[in-house]
């Protein structure tokens, strides 16, 4: 991996809550523009794992953090860090779609109207429509209710609602298990497609998708990253026995 | 094929009967507090539309005098119908901010162990009987305030207002931190991702998903002020009389039935009278109600 692509530095990170400790020593490179996948089974801190990068953990009261990680050379768990500028650059998408109880437009426009901005918003509504691939079923219905779309539609949504928040990261957490296959597909088609501007990590429990989508894949096991790499030796000769017992169905 | 006494044949037969009964036991329970509206209604009007036989109806509702016991009696409602208005609209103004407030920071603010012991506390509030906040008010406030405003008198709409106020407030905070509450933690965690500040995420999202919860709250909150009677009874001096300023003694329509019950003959003008501002009462809740039941069905064809 080279040093200049390199746009997530982690080093050494424990996780807690409370007394259980969630994330073992994780030390790991992600490069900028690609697709990074983590597998494992239920519980093995893959999600946690996701978490750190936005901070999102904060939330949880007694959670803990050790170790570093630096995005784009910054200490995100440093004292001086704003965590909301660090949501701005590091979007997220969550395993259940979540629009907001308001309009498709406002769903789009909440990040940027929340940064001050009420200009040119109707370009923008567009713009990141048609980049999330949405703008043609929902074009006349902007002002509809959000809650009114399908379930692949409003996961479509809230990618383009990330989006708008402009980040260069957008952490996928297990975007499509509430999904039908032909808008998971729509969705793996979406994420190719927005490799070339953004680094995209996906958190799933699909391996198929992980093989399919992802340039480099990072399998969890009780909180421990078993194994990291480009995702073509990851699925087709591990080093690891673990992670191809993992692959190969024989757990999880 | 199957023998006439099969025991699980039977059992389902007697499960639906009970379902059958419980059905019916509960819309007969539901239909009987509409029975229950009606009778009340019926009642009021049976007992105060006699008044208007002797007393026309224009110079009762646009009436601005209430001399019950002068001759000839005078029934204006206004005075009266102003004295509630005064003191509910004071009330709601200093207590629907301050619960709302309080409601946020204990759903969206306070940490877990703060929230468990004060809400609680709150909810006790309600159980205060409504005569202790009139002897509080009576003996605390009401000095207090005719010293502050230089009044002749501490008993006034204002001194009403704080304190049916307080009696507000339990419900407000209690149903509307349950409303805030009850809003899907993933809109929350979806504001917080997108780099929205902690107050943005409140005061964009989940306030106003729960609005239509906040909004019964308020509405509950002032169903209670407008019938509250003891307490304005007790410090709002009962003076019958267009108040010009917050500062100036009123009397409500609830003390005014509550005062003059017990001294009005039976089937008298008087008495009729009394029924008819019940009526009044009545008609306004029930306005109100329905009003809130409108709000809350558009907030929530807006929110699907």
């Amino acid at each position: 991996m080279e040093k200049t692509a390199c746009i997530i530095d982690v080093a050494r990170l424990n996780f807690y809550y409370g007394k259980f400790q969630a994330l073992k020593n994780i030390s790991l490179q992600l490069e900028s523009k690609k697709i990074t996948a983590f597998i494992g089974p239920s519980g093995c801190g893959k999600s946690t794992f996701l978490r750190t990068l936005n901070r999102m953990n904060d939330l949880i009261a007694g959670a803990r953090v050790e170790g570093k990680v630096l995005i784009d050379g910054r200490d995100i768990y440093a004292q001086d860090m704003d965590v909301v500028e660090l949501r701005r650059r590091v979007g997220m998408v969550f395993q259940r779609p979540n629009p907001f109880p308001m309009s498709i437009f406002d769903n789009i426009t909440y990040a940027p109207r929340m940064q001050g901005q009420h200009k040119g918003l109707d370009d923008l509504v567009e713009r990141t429509l048609v980049r999330a691939a949405l703008w043609d079923e929902v074009r006349d219905k902007l002002k509809s209710s959000a809650l009114s779309l399908s379930g692949g539609q409003q996961q479509r949504l809230c990618i383009a609602r990330a989006l708008a928040a402009d980040p260069g990261i957008l952490l996928m957490d297990e975007p499509c298990s509430a999904l039908d296959p032909v808008s998971t597909l729509r969705i793996e088609e979406l994420m190719q497609d927005l490799k070339n501007e953004y680094t995209i990590i996906i958190v799933t429990h699909n391996m198929q998708q992980a093989a399919r989508v992802s340039d480099y894949t990072g399998f969890f096991l009780s909180g421990e990253l078993i194994e990291f790499g480009d995702s073509n030796k990851i699925f087709t000769k591990p080093d690891d026995k673990r992670t191809e017992d993992y692959i190969t169905g024989r757990f999880g | 094929m199957f023998p006439l006494n099969n025991p699980t044949q039977k059992g389902r037969r007697s499960e639906r009967w009970s379902e059958w009964a419980i059905e019916r036991i509960i819309l007969a329970s539901g239909l009987l507090t509409i029975v229950f509206i009606l009778l009340i209604f019926t009642f009021l009007l049976k007992d105060s539309l006699p008044l208007f036989k002797v007393y026309p109806l224009k110079a009762f509702l646009t009436g601005r005098d209430w001399y019950p016991i002068s001759d000839p009696a005078r029934f204006g409602l206004v005075p009266l119908l102003a004295g509630s208005l005064a003191v509910t609209l004071g009330s709601v103004i200093i207590a629907v901010p301050l619960g709302v407030a309080a409601a946020i920071y204990l759903a969206e603010v306070a940490r877990p162990s703060i929230r468990e012991s004060v809400k609680p506390v709150v909810e006790m509030l309600a159980a205060i009987p409504s005569v202790v906040f009139g002897f509080i008010g009576l003996l605390i406030l009401a000095p207090y305030i005719k010293s502050l405003f230089d009044l002749p008198t501490g008993l006034t709409a204002l001194t009403g207002s704080i304190m049916l106020a307080f009696m507000a407030l339990p419900t407000i905070i209690s149903i509307s931190e349950d409303a805030i509450s009850a809003v899907p933690r993933e809109y929350r965690e979806a504001s917080l991702a997108l780099g929205a500040t902690q107050w943005q995420t409140i005061s964009r999202v989940m306030v106003p998903a729960a609005l239509s919860g906040i909004t019964a709250a308020v509405m509950l909150g002032i169903g209670r002020v407008i019938g509250e009677t003891m307490t304005v009874l007790m410090v709002t001096g009962n003076a019958a009389l267009i108040p010009h300023s917050i500062t100036q003694p009123v009397r409500t329509m609830t003390a005014t039935i509550a005062a003059e019950m017990g001294e009005a003959v039976q089937y008298s003008e008087h008495y009729f009278a009394l029924f008819s501002i019940g009526a009044v009462l009545f008609v306004i809740t029930f306005a109100i109600n329905f009003t809130a039941d409108i709000v809350l069905h558009r907030f929530r064809r807006v929110g699907r």
